[in-house]
């Protein structure tokens, strides 16, 4: 095993998106921990399991909402609702959908925008057929797909990363993005454009 | 059911997912996510692509006593916000909308009905119900309108709309949709501010029926 695979298998707690320039041909073996103590959660109520995503988010998700411009209260108070949330509605994660940190910045987003906006922002139905029979293969081959997506935005400048950062945090428009910076955008849609083909395919196995 | 067609643009799209629409525009993102599989895929490589960005900028340390205090919260009792279902062609975010009642139409002449669900400083959202091979009076726009049908279809200058399909339109856009032969049409029409009709008769009627 490459020393960078090796890293991004062993050290999630820091420096998750590769360095410009890294080797980052990543084949993931096995499961993330995030989506082990998720589903530990989701399967078993194990509280362990919940304070190790708790450390393991708790500050990510501070850091992202202080720079989408809440207060250092402010942002523990939607951590903690946030957390709430995942421990209350575990049963909705489905890991051949969705990745831990994304389905976490899913309820972050909207729980500070529900807070700014003081309204509830309509979300789509939820997705009757929950599996909760996990495929491990599937779901590392979702994770390998969102590694693909670090990867390309760790592979971006500075400024162009920046960009799309800010877009995540509310600032811009995905239009502004595109116009200031055209390809990078494009390298990310086409990453996305990836991953969307299999969750397509899953999704239409599921109905 | 045909095949949806017509989807969500990825800026709508992100838009949405960011959390930067009006509220009536999010209704109508959301009721088409829930019909569509392909936006829906989207929607999710956006939250992925969200959670990874989320993870890359940069921690800040949280207070010490900030897990006891989740922890200690576990058991507490909550509440289950209803999560409004499907009814009959109305998708769970419509549903929302009317808090779980059914339409209540009123008339606009022509066979034409409409409810209109949420009306605020930033736009409105309201069902509309076409009869087959009626038109929808001829309107200009005064910024965008996204219109989602839930039964039957129309066809416009630009194609044709069927279940689940959505249209993007904004100001260049003048067209008249017709709701094509078979059952009347229903859709779900959003905009950001009023329409402005082009024919005489239905601008009077505007301020009267706040389209």
């Amino acid at each position: 095993m490459l020393l960078a695979e090796l890293q991004m298998e062993t050290i999630p707690k820091v420096g998750i998106l590769p360095t410009k320039g890294s080797v980052v041909t990543i084949e993931r073996q096995e499961i993330s921990q995030q989506t082990t103590w998720m589903l530990a959660v989701r399967d078993a109520r194990d509280r362990s399991a919940f304070a190790r995503l708790f450390d393991y988010y708790a500050p990510r998700l501070k850091g992202f909402l202080m720079k989408s411009g809440a207060s250092s209260e402010a942002a523990e108070e939607v951590i903690q609702d946030v957390m709430l949330t995942v421990w209350r509605k575990a049963g909705q994660f489905d890991p051949h959908k969705s990745q831990v940190s994304g389905w976490i910045y899913q309820i972050a987003r909207n729980r500070h925008v529900d807070v700014l906006r003081k309204t509830k922002k309509p979300l789509p139905e939820e997705l009757s057929l929950v599996t909760h029979d996990d495929d491990a293969s599937q779901i590392i081959a979702l994770e390998q797909e969102v590694d693909k997506l670090k990867t390309a935005l760790g592979r971006l400048k500075r400024e162009q990363r920046d960009m799309i950062e800010r877009a995540f945090l509310g600032e811009h428009s995905h239009q502004e993005i595109s116009d200031d910076t055209g390809l990078p955008l494009g390298t990310i849609k086409s990453r996305i454009r990836l991953g969307l083909d299999r969750l397509r395919h899953e999704l239409k196995g599921m109905r | 059911m045909s095949a949806i067609t017509h989807h969500i643009s990825q800026d709508l799209l992100a838009a949405y997912a960011v959390g930067h629409l009006p509220k009536a525009f999010s209704v109508v993102i959301a009721a088409h996510i829930s019909l569509c599989d392909e936006c829906r895929a989207s929607y999710e490589a956006l939250q992925a692509l969200g959670g990874a960005v989320m993870e890359s900028t940069g921690s800040e340390k949280v207070s010490d006593r900030l897990l006891t205090s989740v922890l200690d919260r576990l058991d507490d009792d909550w509440d289950d916000e209803t999560a409004y279902e499907r009814s009959g062609i109305y998708p769970g975010p419509v549903m929302e909308t009317m808090n779980g009642r059914q339409p209540r139409w009123k008339k606009l002449g022509m066979g034409v009905k409409q409810d209109i669900l949420l009306a605020d400083a930033e736009g409105s959202v309201r069902l509309l119900y076409i009869p087959p091979g009626q038109a929808v009076p001829d309107h200009g726009h005064n910024g965008q309108e996204l219109t989602l049908v839930l039964q039957g279809s129309f066809s416009d200058e630009t194609g044709h709309f069927g279940v689940g399909d959505l249209e993007i339109a904004d100001e260049s856009l003048e067209h008249t949709p017709i709701a094509e032969d078979g059952v009347a049409c229903i859709c779900l029409a959003a905009t950001d501010a009023s329409l402005k009709f082009n024919a005489f008769f239905p601008r009077l009627l505007q301020p009267i029926f706040r389209i």
